[in-house]
């Protein structure tokens, strides 16, 4: 367990180095949130009665969201070990005496973690000081918030396992590039990225909320919005859990499957 | 020309050789697009229509946008790595060959992935065209061809600023970006929607709407200004002073030395 802790301080203060990129993900990403807002109050003014959240909600799911995609996007999944795996240079680390697995999930939980706090800072400072219906509100009350912080630890369990699947997946096919973009596809919409599951159609929602996908920003930016309380959040936390000892637990299938018959290519 | 088509014929056939690659990367690729297209989709359930356009129209507008983006994307990706040329030195090589830089930059690299977003454009905007109620004329029919070339040089344009901003950083930016890949997004719908101060900013400084409201509002009949069908030509001189800051970043430029 300590190695592992070790491993985690290691790439956390390794991710705190990184303050330029940062900035320039900050920028991207408030000019991104202003513009989603600015479409989704185009469609507010259109017909208010058909817009399932109310305009503040919407803007601070929006706001909550930039700040944190460092966290919970399985874009940011490490490419330190995708390159390893097509370079060759994985098998230093399969002599390591520690598991590759568990050694890597624990180094992309602590990047995510580092990169998410130095961007959502100044990002949630600057988007609550924009005034009200386009800002950051707070939350509801404290118990909300704390639900929230809750489901929040919970998503960047379960899309980290997921990023550690489409690694495992890239022991397969060399060429990562292909798997990420259908990943990063896939998840990005059903974890209500290009747009909430609020707005999804009806039936297609109570499907989509079944998905792993679903059970990561989906539902700690819900909740936060005011969206999601009562029975229905409690649901879809419980739903978290098993997606986050079910996926841990196909990723460590995987990587038994695949290590068995891994080829490093020469080098 | 020629020389390109030969650099074209090299990249093809690399490609080709990594077939299951490349068409699991293809169909990424058409995923990221495809995807905004299902948003588009969900929210027109809800909506049917956003600021007094229609979802055909919208899908037009996204079909023309994606597709001049998609032909950008293929053809000039090549200053998309261009930071990495200069990291490495490849630059360098390019300096010392008889030929103009950017075309050997533009040769360098031609990213046949994104013919599946290409496709997609092509698709939304021919079932733009057959289900809009418009009466196509050539005029009209002429306008749309110009928005999809328009878009195509400006976004080439901007992945060139892209490109240029290396030689005085040595990184790309990351918040570029968002005038390419964001310009795209967002660019689904007529960017009258997000504001007038939104429409100024993309009319003077970056000239996204010439190449997308304007005409499209032509196209679309809710305007009668005949002239608007030649914006896009005009959005084309954006070239012009991204090419400066290009030549001023070759004049000034030192190698790394790697």
């Amino acid at each position: 367990m300590k190695k592992y802790i070790a491993f985690f301080r290691l790439r956390f203060a390794m991710g705190l180095q990184y303050r330029a990129a940062a900035l320039g993900g900050l920028v991207c990403q408030f000019f991104w949130g202003a513009m989603a807002i600015l479409a989704f109050k185009a469609f507010h003014d259109t017909d208010p009665s058909a817009f399932p959240m109310s305009l503040p909600a919407m803007s601070s799911y929006i706001w909550l969201q930039q700040a944190l995609l460092h966290l919970l996007s399985v874009m940011s999944m490490d490419g330190e070990l995708m390159d390893m795996i097509q370079s060759g240079n994985v098998a230093y680390e399969l002599c390591r005496p520690v598991g590759v697995y568990n050694m890597w999930y624990i180094k992309n939980l602590a990047s995510r973690a580092s990169g998410a706090l130095l961007r959502c800072i100044p990002a949630l400072i600057v988007a609550a000081l924009i005034p009200a219906p386009f800002g950051l509100m707070a939350p509801p009350d404290v118990i909300t918030f704390l639900w929230f912080a809750l489901s929040l630890v919970l998503a960047a369990v379960v899309v980290t396992a997921i990023g550690m699947i489409v690694a495992m997946i890239t022991f397969h096919t060399v060429s990562p590039r292909g798997v990420r973009l259908i990943a990063v596809g896939i998840a990005d919409f059903f974890s209500g990225g290009i747009v909430p599951l609020p707005f999804f159609p009806e039936a297609v929602r109570r499907v989509t909320e079944l998905l792993p996908f679903s059970a990561t920003a989906n539902v700690p930016l819900r909740i936060y919005s005011g969206d999601l309380h009562g029975g229905e959040m409690l649901f879809l936390i419980a739903l978290q859990v098993f997606w986050a000892v079910a996926l841990i637990a196909v990723g460590r299938l995987l990587e038994w499957k695949e290590l068995k018959n891994v080829v490093v290519q020469g080098g | 020309m020629k020389l390109y088509l030969k650099y074209f014929a090299i990249h093809l056939k690399s490609t080709m050789q990594y077939k299951a690659s490349f068409f699991m990367t293809v169909t990424g690729s058409f995923l990221t697009s495809f995807t905004v297209f299902l948003g588009i989709f969900f929210m027109f359930q809800r909506f049917h229509s956003v600021a007094g356009f229609s979802y055909e129209e919208v899908l037009l507008c996204y079909g023309i946008m994606l597709m001049g983006f998609s032909v950008a994307q293929m053809f000039a990706s090549g200053f998309k790595v261009f930071d990495s040329m200069i990291a490495n030195g490849e630059f360098d090589r390019i300096l010392c060959r008889p030929r103009n830089e950017i075309f050997q930059v533009l040769a360098f690299r031609i990213d046949f992935v994104r013919i599946g977003m290409l496709l997609q454009g092509i698709v939304m905007l021919w079932y733009a065209l057959v289900k809009c109620p418009v009466d196509w004329t050539f005029p009209r029919a002429l306008t749309v061809a110009l928005m999809v070339i328009g878009s195509s040089v400006l976004f080439s344009a901007l992945f060139l600023l892209d490109g240029s901003v290396a030689f005085f950083t040595l990184q790309g930016l990351e918040f570029m970006n968002v005038f390419t890949y964001g310009a795209n997004e967002h660019g689904k719908y007529p960017l009258s929607i997000y504001g007038k101060g939104m429409l100024t900013f993309c009319t003077f400084v970056i000239p996204y709407a010439l190449v997308q409201y304007y005409p499209l509002t032509y196209v679309l009949g809710r305007s009668d200004r005949a002239w608007y069908m030649l914006l896009p030509i005009i959005a084309c001189l954006f070239v012009v002073p991204c090419w400066i800051v290009w030549r001023i970043g070759v004049h000034r430029y030192k190698s790394t030395g790697s």
